[in-house]
């Protein structure tokens, strides 16, 4: 075992699938001399060489085609996004071309390729560099997303990421790339479309992903003390989602907390609440109870910031208001 | 008369073209020429839907240029995509057959007219939007090199075309690919058909410095401009564009002067383009022109000619009959090919 910090867990899991497979490859701003903006990819062209890890020009519509027509023609390749809201600007290719490409193309063509970076509201970077790209990118067919959350899962997803032969949207949060976890010295996978049941409750399925899922533990402590069990279940896979693991936790505690990141307009606790209302309807003891972001551009000032998004207390007093069927 | 930008001369002096290669050519505009015309009566007849973009006029360039590659190298086109893809060497039963929306279509019926692919000829497709087939090509092309020069697999030469129209070029994604083309010597050909019109907006009207190919010359990029209604000088431009591709020297952008003989789609009333304008370039028909190149230098006699039209039209009639008598896609595969998983 070897303590590890987030980012790199994700370096070792490119470094290594770079290592098994020639055919990936990394490409995006300042990922090969400067090593990525949060260091992902340190050193990695020392190794790779600067083809395989590939510094582009500011542009980023274009190199994220470029990528669609590596990986339609037998690459691999990971794309970082420098902070993923600039994808912003890659919305057409990754909405047409990753994802839409092999349906229109009856089969002809796959595109494996992973859409990484750091993204999520971090600590008064201001509303473009705060962004919440899933709820944007979850309608579009073809795509999976993927949020890791801890050293563990990010390397281990990462890598499957990379292996899968789909485009795949893999979310890191800015705020997480310090965590620290022992990770086991072997080589490890994790599947990108099963969720992970943090801690096994019985009163109320509280669904979180991301940098949430640290709220959420944060929440379930003060909650313990009080003698709840609330189960806890990281999502893991944002697109498709993972029903089979959900379900069974919402048929065991009849009771659904959603806490997110993301908007609450759209996001993935809208799509989530109403896909749990479809199957599960009847499961439920009452509504499906969501926190999310606020519906407003992420405020600098910082204490607008936590305003604006998701803090412990408010899911302790969640948990306790659908547990006392105040909801 | 109109003002018409001179076209380039080209003298044929050079020009070595064999008997077989002639008919080829030859072979390859009247097959592209017969089957838009028969897209049209199919369209009018209720057979094919949404809309259905025509190449007629414009064959020289496609069949100058990819005539002019082996088929192991790779083309890229847009929504005008018909004949791009039957040069490359997709059947013109599946073509047709994608137009009727069939399961035996080349995308299975999920394409249509503006999404042709075909990995099996390296058609890297069809794409509705304007210009977002450039990034896809550059990264073909990136492939190439990376297999080549990462890899250091010496047989990874193949060369990318990257076909787009004048309206294409006065986007963003244009501009940041030859850049990056140029930066890393990828081996591609942007080719430009440049046919004077965006659906209704006059190419003059639309960028500030018409000439396109002088915008290679920023990026450090050969760029030349050709008669794009002279298949031997398109050809021409092409082989040297290919050859400097394939040599490791880096990307041309070609610009062809081109013209639609119809509206943008067959929904456009065509209602702006003068027919003082049309004249001029109806009389520069690109498949008279060879035609009468051919025989006037003994390459091909009349008869062997009006033997590849008929050979064409049977073949045509052919692949209309193969697209009626193909079955619709199956309703239960509806999802197929959302993911990988599903071959
Ligand atoms: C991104 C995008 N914007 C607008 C359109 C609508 N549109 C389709 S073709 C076209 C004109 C393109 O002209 P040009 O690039 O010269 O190609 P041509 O049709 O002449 O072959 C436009 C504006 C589109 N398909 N995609
Ligand atoms: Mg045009």
């Amino acid at each position: 075992m070897a303590e590890t910090l987030l980012y790199n867990a994700l370096r070792e899991a490119i470094d290594e699938e770079m290592a098994r497979d020639s055919n990936v490859f990394v490409l995006g701003e300042d990922v090969g001399h400067y090593g990525g903006s949060y260091k992902v990819t340190k050193d990695l062209y020392k190794k790779y060489g600067e083809f395989r890890v590939l510094d582009t020009p500011i542009a980023e519509n274009s190199f994220t085609g470029m990528a669609v027509g590596a990986a339609m023609t037998g690459l691999r390749p990971i794309i970082e996004g420098m902070n993923m809201g600039f994808l912003l600007l890659a919305f057409n290719q990754i909405a047409n071309n990753a994802g839409m490409l092999r349906y229109t193309s009856g089969g002809n063509f796959k595109i494996p390729l992973v859409i990484r970076g750091p993204g999520g509201v971090g600590r008064q970077l201001g509303a473009e560099h705060s962004q919440r790209l899933e709820a944007y990118f979850q309608g579009v067919p073809g795509l999976k997303m993927v949020a890791c959350s801890t050293p563990y899962n990010a390397k281990g997803l990462l890598k499957a990421a990379i292996r899968d032969d789909n485009p795949v949207l893999f979310f890191e949060h800015v705020l997480l790339y310090n965590l620290k976890q022992d990770l086991p010295e072997t080589d490890y996978v994790l599947p990108i479309d099963r969720a992970e049941v943090v801690r096994e409750g019985a009163d109320v399925t509280i669904l979180t992903y991301s940098r949430m899922r640290h709220h959420v533990t944060q929440a379930v402590k003060v909650l313990e003390k009080e003698g709840y069990d609330p189960e806890v279940i990281d999502l893991i896979s944002l697109k498709p989602l993972d029903f089979e693991t959900i379900g069974a936790s919402i048929r065991k505690t009849h009771r659904v907390i959603i806490v997110e990141e993301c908007m609450r307009s759209g996001g993935i606790g809208a799509e989530l609440t109403a896909s749990i209302n479809d199957r599960l309807f009847d499961e439920l003891d009452g509504p499906v109870v969501r926190l999310a972001s606020q519906d407003i551009p992420t405020p600098y000032n910082g204490a607008l910031e936590n305003l604006t998004i998701v803090q412990p207390p408010q899911i302790v007093d969640a948990v306790k208001k659908v547990m006392a069927n105040q909801v | 008369m109109v003002q018409e930008r001179v076209l380039p001369s080209f003298s044929t002096a050079q020009t070595r073209l064999t008997h077989d290669e002639g008919l080829t050519v030859y072979e390859d505009m009247v097959l592209g020429r017969q089957f838009e015309d028969k897209c049209a009566e199919m369209y009018y007849r209720g057979k094919m839907f949404g809309f259905v973009h025509l190449y007629n006029g414009q064959e020289a360039v496609s069949s100058g240029v990819i005539k002019a590659m082996r088929s192991d190298d790779y083309v890229c086109s847009t929504y005008r995509d018909h004949v791009h893809a039957l040069s490359s060497g997709v059947p013109a039963r599946q073509v047709m057959a994608e137009l009727f929306g069939k399961a035996t279509g080349c995308s299975k019926g999920r394409g249509g007219s503006m999404h042709l692919f075909s990995a099996e000829h390296n058609l890297l497709g069809g794409y509705a939007f304007v210009s977002e087939g450039i990034p896809v090509a550059t990264g073909a092309a990136f492939q190439s090199k990376y297999r080549r020069d990462a890899l250091g697999d010496e047989s990874a030469d193949q060369v990318t075309a990257c076909f787009f129209g004048d309206g294409a070029s006065n986007n963003g994604q244009f501009f940041e690919c030859l850049n990056m083309a140029a930066l890393w010597k990828l081996p591609i050909l942007y080719v430009v058909e440049n046919n004077k019109w965006a659906i209704g907006m006059a190419h003059d009207r639309a960028t500030s410095q018409p000439e396109i190919y002088k915008k290679a010359s920023v990026f450090g990029m050969a760029g030349v401009e050709v008669d794009g209604m002279d298949v031997l000088a398109v050809r021409a431009a092409a082989q040297e564009a290919v050859a400097r591709a394939r040599a490791g020297e880096g990307p041309t952008l070609i610009e062809a002067l081109t013209y639609r003989f119809r509206g943008h789609s067959l929904a456009d009333p065509d209602e702006l383009r003068s027919k003082a304008e049309k004249d001029f370039w109806f009389a520069r028909d690109p498949i008279k022109r060879l035609a009468n190149y051919l025989i006037e230098q003994n390459l091909a006699t009349q008869d062997e000619l009006t033997e590849i039209d008929k050979r064409i039209q049977s073949l045509i009639e052919d692949a209309v009959t193969f697209a009626l008598d193909s079955p619709e896609p199956d309703p239960s595969e509806l999802y197929r090919y959302v993911f990988a998983e599903d071959e």
